[in-house]
């Protein structure tokens, strides 16, 4: 009676492995079929010696990500500590004001800023009612970093402030009391004991930065292409899967040895899940 | 030390809702411009509401979030009962691993790949315009499904095992001791799946854009498309409106979770 009860149980997981299989680990089957197939369905290796023009596209989307992600991280710490000093109700209050903008259509937000920025903007319209000359900013690496940095922050905050609002506030009484000064206190106790929390910041904002599209689109003038941009012009402007797959691979590749590199640091079994959206 | 940091709270509070600001501010603007303000007028509001084809995204993008999340949800909580009874082995660890990928990979990657699974299926099959409604549904239950396990396998570790088995020797059987006693009290798993799965398909872009097709338009892939050209204050108008309903809706989820709490103190203390 009970095994029987076990083995329905587990069938249970059925549909959904079938459904995994074909909708998550099938696609990536396809973009290796598709990297190395041509568009005739031949074997060539065409797509991978392509990849050589679009060196400087991924340098500079790595750049971007690891710019956009120490700025994030320099603001994002220091806010999630104030944050995990204050009363709950304050806390909550925060989280929820940092959340609300990520509800926001990310497209709306970027183009938003293009009006603040651009070279007849909010700012400039400011600036020059005060006699300033007019400022350029719009097109520019700058605008496209402010852009990466505006959507992807908040991914930074939540990880590092769960980790530091659980620390026992004694450790941080006993550091004083062996004689420890405010800055030593945040060296070697509080930046050692969010270490998992930065990493797993670093990943939720690398990840996302180093594959965007659309925001170096509108806030670089199309000056500044990254993978993102360059991917998304394969699949629905040119045309050529093929070569687009082949873009999509490395893109995966970078971000699982990016990974697995970060998961060296958060040495702890997460499969309980702390999830946070 | 104190004023210090609410000054910098303060700064980083109006960078992050600058851009908001402006938005709702210049949806009110009387003339079509989005860089001077020449002053009040609802004109983009009536405007938004004699858009068909924004409402019709609208009503689409409603209907997709809600079915995606539905069947994500029956799945993912099924699929998470039936993991929880798998021995600890390679067969459970690589079912995990597979469920975490869309979670962890870049989304555009997701999206490609879907659409090259699409495109290829149809290619086989002989269809030419695949991408629709469909491949937009599987995507959407797809990505949402991790996200359901995920919430559901931590309320079931923590049941105890011997509840379900006590139900069954007071004379009930696997199913009915399932849902009387297993499912209630998964509940809040399967409701925070339900609804992390229904917000992330209202606002899913980069996914959806490349698996869906021309013949059905959703909010984000219309926002999408009108950025292209120049915006009209119509689009700042939706925004707007958008904006008061997450505010609400968070305010509404936030004051009924601290009802709960008091409650659950309340009766804790009987």
């Amino acid at each position: 009676m009970k095994r029987s009860a076990s083995i329905y149980s587990k069938l249970c997981a059925s549909p959904y492995i079938v459904w995994m299989l074909i909708f998550i680990f099938a696609p990536l089957l396809m973009v290796f079929y598709y990297t190395f197939t041509d568009s005739s369905g031949a074997l060539t290796f065409n797509n991978i010696i392509a990849l050589d023009n679009y060196a400087g596209i991924f340098v500079r989307s790595i750049l971007y990500g690891l710019i956009t992600t120490v700025i994030s991280l320099i603001i994002a710490f220091p806010l999630a500590y104030i944050i995990s000093q204050k009363s709950v109700k304050y806390q909550s209050t925060m989280i929820i004001l940092l959340m609300v903008p990520m509800w926001m259509n990310f497209l709306i937000r970027t183009y938003s800023w293009m009006n603040i920025l651009s070279d007849n903007g909010i700012i400039n319209f400011v600036i020059q009612k005060f006699g300033f000359e007019p400022v350029h900013m719009i097109n520019t690496s700058g605008a496209v970093i402010l852009g990466m940095v505006y959507n992807f922050m908040p991914y930074m905050v939540l990880p590092i402030y769960s980790v530091i609002s659980k620390m026992d506030k004694s450790v941080i009484e006993a550091a004083q009391d062996l004689g420890c000064n405010k800055f030593k206190v945040l060296t070697k106790v509080i930046l050692p004991y969010s270490l998992p929390g930065i990493a797993s910041g670093i990943t939720m904002v690398f990840v996302p930065s180093v594959s965007t599209f659309y925001i170096s689109q509108k806030l670089g003038g199309g000056k500044y292409d990254m993978i993102g941009d360059t991917i998304e012009r394969q699949f629905q402007t040119s045309y050529n899967y093929n070569l687009g797959a082949s873009i999509s691979l490395v893109l995966m590749v970078l971000l699982l040895v990016c990974m697995a590199f970060m998961n060296t640091f958060t040495n702890e079994n997460d499969d309980e899940g702390g999830i946070i959206v | 030390m104190k004023s210090l940091s609410r000054v910098y709270t303060a700064l980083i509070l109006l960078f992050m809702y600058a851009p908001i600001f402006v938005l709702i501010v210049y949806s009110f603007n009387a003339s079509n411009s989005t860089s001077v303000f020449e002053g009040f007028s609802l004109k983009w509001y009536s405007e938004l509401f004699k858009d068909g084809e924004t409402l019709k995204a609208l009503y689409n993008t409603l209907i997709l979030a809600l079915l995606s999340s539905v069947i994500a949800t029956i799945l993912g909580t099924a699929a998470a009962v039936g993991i929880s009874y798998m021995k600890n082995g390679p067969i459970k660890s690589i079912i995990m691993t597979i469920t975490n990928i869309p979670m962890m990979n870049a989304d555009i990657v997701t999206g490609v790949s879907l659409m090259l699974l699409f495109v290829f299926v149809g290619g086989i099959l002989g269809i030419s315009g695949v991408l629709g409604f469909t491949t937009l549904l599987i995507a959407h239950v797809t990505f949402n499904l991790p996200y359901v396990i995920l919430s559901v396998l931590p309320k079931l570790k923590q049941l105890d095992p011997n509840l379900s088995e006590a139900a069954q020797d007071l004379g009930c059987t696997p199913l009915q001791s399932f849902f009387k006693v297993v499912l209630p009290s998964i509940m809040p798993g399967i409701i925070t799946g339900l609804m992390m799965s229904f917000t992330l398909s209202l606002d899913d872009f980069v996914i959806s854009y490349f698996v869906s097709g021309p013949q059905f338009q959703t909010l984000p892939l219309r926002i999408y498309s009108m950025t292209k050209r120049r915006v009209t204050p119509d689009m700042y108008a939706l925004s707007t409106l958008m904006f008061v309903v997450i505010l609400v809706l968070l305010i509404l989820i936030n004051t009924v979770k601290d009802d709960k709490k008091t409650l659950g103190k309340g009766s804790a203390k009987k």
